[in-house]
């Protein structure tokens, strides 16, 4: 299996008014192609800044980004985002919303074959017959679904998702849950998925990642061997317990060293 | 829906109504004559005899009230484009324009009239357009840089195009702000072009028609301007509401 995203030795920091704030330090990491990777670590550990060198929003002051094996020097059609807030555009409807990326990306396609895919997306998600209602009009979980859809459309390879389920009710999280399962089954990708909610990693990841405090590196991988299907029963299996354990003793570690590691603030 | 409806439009006709019969009853309870204050019933007579120049001046002032407004919504948005989308221009341009609006147009008005002696109509529009353009340049500048990153993220991140995230997100997201400036802009473009017809008689618009009822004491003239006047800014206001609904009825939440 090849690596489709692989960070090496990135650093970077911000420049503040009281001097550079370095955020990442020396961070390493891969993605294999269709792997799930969920990347956890303390608040304020650069986790978001992760998300928008892979999208090439930016770009890091030393290491390498690489998508495909290529170094990510600008923007790519081949991403796709999700955010906590799903940043849908009120004047659109739901289904305009989804056809958005392929504007940009496919400026070319008949607009019936957009709106088929998107529907198909819809439907996919459970929102079969809200394509003509404004966003306004839904719930913030159905939102969130319509983000998703939007971030998929174009069939990206990769699927960056930072935190899209943190500002949702527990069961409606659940509920979105299972759907990235089917999601993944349906529509192969490869995702990084920034979160703060342990049970989340377990749950949808592959792959966790824990950073350490700030400035991030990597701390400690988790590999989660679980083919198949994953009902939710699963959290409540030892396995899971145990995984969990292990990924929270690790949090406090890297709390700790965010805490000793000599940023007076 | 029935009952909201009459409502709706019964009791302010009421409204009027009562306000009018207190109006009435004051002038006459007081005796006055038409030279000292005007009752509504001498209104319409008013109106009638002058009905020509009303028409004249209506217009007058209505083109040029317009063309004042339309010149501030467009240079007004290029304003607020460049603030609201460099911060540099931002800092640089907004004490000027703070300070710029704070100067009374009345002030103004005279200035303009020496330095563009006789060209009316432009100094009408430049007034209009001068007291005018300060909130859409602000709300539009505003609604520009408080885009929230996210919005522009999912259209940069596929490599979208400055243009195409202003075209696509940024424009549309900032029409609600842009026609709620533009209702205040409305209404101060049209107490622009008055002032200038009243502060500098040029004999055009209604501003001088009023001009000549005061002149002449002429109280039945007077109020009929000024009700004439308060159509036809309700008019504008309206045409404005009418906009908004088309371009940015999404923004107006539906009772559920």
């Amino acid at each position: 299996m090849t690596n489709l995203i692989e960070i090496e030795g990135v650093s970077h920091a911000y420049q503040t008014a009281s001097g550079p704030l370095p955020v990442l330090d020396g961070l390493t990491l891969s993605v294999p192609e269709g792997r799930f990777c969920a990347v956890v670590g303390p608040s304020g550990c650069g986790k978001s800044t992760l998300t928008r060198l892979i999208a090439g929003l930016m770009f890091p002051d030393r290491g390498e980004v690489r998508l495909n094996g290529e170094v990510v020097r600008s923007p790519r059609k081949s991403v796709g985002m999700a955010f906590q807030n799903p940043v849908l555009l009120e004047w659109r409807t739901i289904l305009n919303n989804v056809i958005l990326p392929l504007e940009i990306v496919a400026p070319r396609m008949p607009r019936s074959q957009r709106e088929d895919r998107a529907r198909e997306l819809l439907a996919l998600v459970g929102l079969e017959g809200f394509e003509d209602k404004r966003p306004s009009e839904l719930s913030g979980g159905m939102r969130q679904r319509a983000s998703l859809c939007r971030s998929l459309v174009h069939k990206p390879d990769i699927l960056i998702l930072d935190e899209p389920f943190g500002a949702l009710d527990a069961f409606t999280r659940e509920d979105l849950w299972q759907l990235m399962h089917r999601l993944r089954a349906e529509e192969p990708f490869t995702a990084l998925l920034i979160t703060h909610d342990l049970r989340e990693s377990v749950y949808l990841a592959d792959q966790v990642v824990v950073l350490s405090g700030r400035p991030a590196r990597t701390q400690f991988v988790l590999d989660l061997d679980l083919p198949g299907p994953r009902p939710i029963e699963m959290l409540y299996t030892t396995q899971s317990v145990e995984w969990l354990a292990q990924l929270r003793a690790q949090i406090e570690i890297a709390q700790g060293r965010s805490d000793t590691g000599g940023h007076a603030r | 829906m029935n009952r909201n409806a009459m409502q709706k439009i019964v009791t302010p006709v009421l409204a009027i109504i009562v306000f009018l019969a207190l109006w009435e009853f004051w002038v006459w309870y007081m005796g006055w004559p038409t030279y000292k204050m005007a009752a509504p019933s001498d209104l319409w007579p008013a109106f009638w005899k002058f009905r020509e120049l009303f028409a004249i001046n209506a217009w007058q002032t209505l083109w040029r009230t317009v063309v004042g407004l339309g010149l501030a919504v467009v240079i007004g948005t290029i304003l607020g484009m460049i603030m609201g989308l460099s911060r540099l221009m931002n800092d640089a341009l907004y004490p000027l324009l703070v300070g710029f609006n704070a100067v009374p147009k009345a002030t103004v008005v005279p200035v303009v009239a020496l330095i563009f002696i006789g060209q009316h109509d432009f100094n009408t529009v430049l007034v209009a357009f001068m007291i005018s353009f300060f909130p859409i340049t602000v709300s539009v500048a505003i609604g520009l840089s408080t885009l929230e990153p996210e919005y522009r993220d999912i259209l940069r991140s596929l490599g979208a195009s400055k243009f195409t995230v202003f075209w696509k997100i940024a424009l549309p997201k900032t029409l609600p702000e842009f026609f709620g400036a533009l209702k205040v802009a409305v209404t101060l473009a049209f107490i622009g072009t008055n002032l200038v017809e009243i502060v500098a008689p040029h004999g055009r618009g209604l501003g001088s028609l009023f001009d000549s009822g005061r002149i002449a004491s002429n109280y039945p003239l007077m109020f009929a301007v000024l009700i004439a006047l308060a159509l036809l800014g309700i008019a504008l206001y309206y045409i404005v509401v009418a906009l908004e609904r088309i371009f940015a009825g999404w923004a107006e939440r539906r009772p559920t």
